[in-house]
């Protein structure tokens, strides 16, 4: 914990200092039935030892990837992460509350965010990123809104269910109180079907939103999605699992007109809550209606090669209210996390990682359709997440699972009432071919014992 | 165009009628006060303009600045070369600099246009 002092004569001084005479004047701007009255059942006061003891066991109650064996995924996933990215990342340099743009005193940070701008054009294709924004949800979002003022068009944004439901949710709020109509297009087949994607185009149609590979862990058809989008006039925005571009094509390559991701994969361990990492890249030509802070190399008056934050043109604290986004700063700590996670790994790394990850996923779902009545919900390619139909009830069986230690999946029916049966899993170079086994037979037993506790209607 | 004969609006727009169509520019003196022009924004044509509102925008490598327009109206041509080459606009701001022609629709509102001697002294009051 932190020691925080305010002791009585600092509090006098402050109040001196803001020229008041008590904290009840200070806080005499809140009308009375805004106010609390009375703090509802809160326990007495606890002394810092018994506090400190109480917290402590709260903490032990959380549950940490590391302690069971992780086949979680659905935007968060347990990659290996090399010891160079701890080191650089702890650097006291970069280890800072607040990431400092200060050109003259912050070359360092500059060139480690411009790198990472440069790794991330080279991953996904495209022609520039920004300097990173929150997570990948409001990455999304951030994009359909730069769609809007790119194309113009404030009658519908487009956005496949096969999105994760988070990213949606976020989209939503984003949209909740504009113009713009947002409309889900199914996927009950695991993926956006082209053709419900033409008939759902309008002239007015400013973007649509896919997730490739998809939250089931399925691939789109993302060249025919794109050409389809383009015929009419809307942009392409995708939402990438990053290491997945180790093998798949580069968004920029098939027609993205913005890509954005969570950057979590990328050397940033799972946790709940964050600091996660929104990625967000584009063409060129849309530019000036990109989000964020965005790091430009240039030379200073001696021709030295420098870093500077470049356009700020569109940023609020020059633009106000015509600001491109409300986002005003970056997740430094997180982006230089990926910088570093991409240079140490490099593309014949990340191709290694992401081959590992396919094939492991592969092996997995093929041993765990061995067992009686479990099947892949949907006949699509897979990269390292897959969907399961269990002949149990799927909450009761990850629960069994969990008391086996191991992490066994995610119960899609939370958010996919048709999928009430379906549990999704992450399957990451990290596991071992013991772990992948161990949890097959895992399965199987807790379905037998679910069978046997609660025979399940066939 | 000749600057004496052109008319301008209070925000540095200058504004010439031919034909029945409006064209708009900014005036030098905008342009010089903007100085390094990075990046200009034009409407699509087609697009409808209100007289006193925003049609675009000009960023120089300081600030960024709208456009208004002079008349209720329509957008029928729009200067590319301007997009592409926003320096042009310092370079001759009332010839190959023009931004836009609007058609302005029946019965259309202006803005309050100023002559040239009215301009001339707005800006030496502001300078």
């Amino acid at each position: 914990m932190a020691y925080i002092g305010n002791t009585e004569q600092q509090q006098r001084e402050m109040l001196a200092a803001l020229g008041l005479a008590s904290v009840e004047e200070l806080f005499a701007c809140i009308p009375p039935a805004a106010r609390l009255q009375r703090l509802p059942n809160v326990p007495p006061a606890l002394t810092e030892q018994e506090l400190t003891e109480h917290i402590s066991q709260l903490a032990s109650r959380n549950r940490v990837g590391k302690e069971a064996i992780c086949f979680l995924g659905g935007g968060s996933y347990d990659h290996f992460i090399p010891a160079v990215v701890d080191t650089v990342a702890s650097r006291s340099e970069f280890y800072t509350a607040y990431t400092p743009y200060q050109a003259e005193a912050s070359q360092g940070s500059l060139q480690a965010f411009f790198e990472y701008q440069t790794l991330i054009c080279q991953l996904t294709g495209m022609e520039v990123a920004n300097a990173s924004l929150y997570e990948g949800g409001s990455a999304l979002a951030e994009a359909a809104m730069m769609a809007l003022s790119v194309t113009g068009r404030y009658g519908r944004i487009l956005l496949a269910e096969s999105i994760h439901p988070h990213y949606r949710q976020t989209v939503q709020a984003y949209l909740a109180h504009l113009e713009p109509q947002l409309v889900t297009l199914p996927t009950p087949q695991g993926f956006l079907d082209p053709d419900l994607l033409s008939q759902a185009l309008t002239e007015d149609t400013a973007a649509v939103l896919v997730q490739h590979p998809n939250f089931f862990g399925h691939l789109e058809e993302v060249e025919e999605l794109a050409e389809r989008c383009h015929r009419r006039g809307a942009l392409f925005i995708v939402s990438v699992d990053p290491i997945s571009l180790g093998l798949l094509r580069r968004p920029g390559d098939y027609g993205a007109d913005i890509v954005v991701a969570e950057g979590q994969p990328l050397g940033i361990p799972m946790q709940y809550g964050g600091p996660y990492l929104g990625i967000l890249a584009c063409r060129q030509a849309y530019v000036r209606k990109m989000p964020g802070r965005l790091v430009g190399q240039t030379v200073d008056r001696q021709g030295r090669r420098c870093w500077v934050l470049t356009l700020q043109t569109r940023e609020q604290h020059i633009r106000r209210e015509k600001a491109t986004s409300n986002i005003c700063t970056n997740q430094g700590l997180m982006a230089l996390r990926a910088a570093v996670y991409l240079a140490a790994l490099g593309p014949q790394g990340l191709r290694e990682t992401a081959e590992l990850c396919l094939r492991k996923a592969h092996y997995t779902a093929r041993r765990l359709c061995e067992i009686p009545g479990v099947r892949l919900a949907f006949d699509r390619p897979f990269f390292k997440e897959f969907t399961l139909l269990l002949p149990g009830n799927p909450r009761a069986v990850l629960q069994r699972l969990l008391s086996r230690g191991y992490l066994g999946g995610i119960w899609l029916g939370k958010w996919y009432p048709t999928l009430g049966q379906a549990v999704s899993l992450a399957v990451t170079e990290s596991r071992s071919r013991a772990e992948i086994d161990g949890l097959v037979d895992a399965y199987r037993e807790a379905l037998e014992a679910e069978r046997v506790a609660q025979p399940y209607p066939r | 165009m000749n600057p004496e004969q052109l008319r301008y609006t209070e925000t540095h727009e200058w504004v010439a009628e031919q034909d029945g169509l409006v064209t708009v520019g900014i005036t030098q003196y905008a342009a010089e006060l903007l100085r390094d022009l990075v990046y200009i924004e034009l409407p699509r044509l087609g697009t409808r303009t209100e007289a006193g509102s925003s049609f675009g925008e000009v960023e120089s490598i300081k600030a960024v600045s709208e456009l208004y327009a002079p008349v209720d109206g329509e957008v029928v041509a729009v200067n590319e070369a301007v997009v592409a080459e926003p320096q042009m606009i310092s370079r001759d701001p009332y010839g190959e600099g023009w931004l836009i022609k609007i058609r302005p629709a029946a019965n259309a509102r202006w803005s309050r246009l100023l002559s040239y001697d009215e301009y001339q002294q707005q800006i030496a009051q502001q300078a």
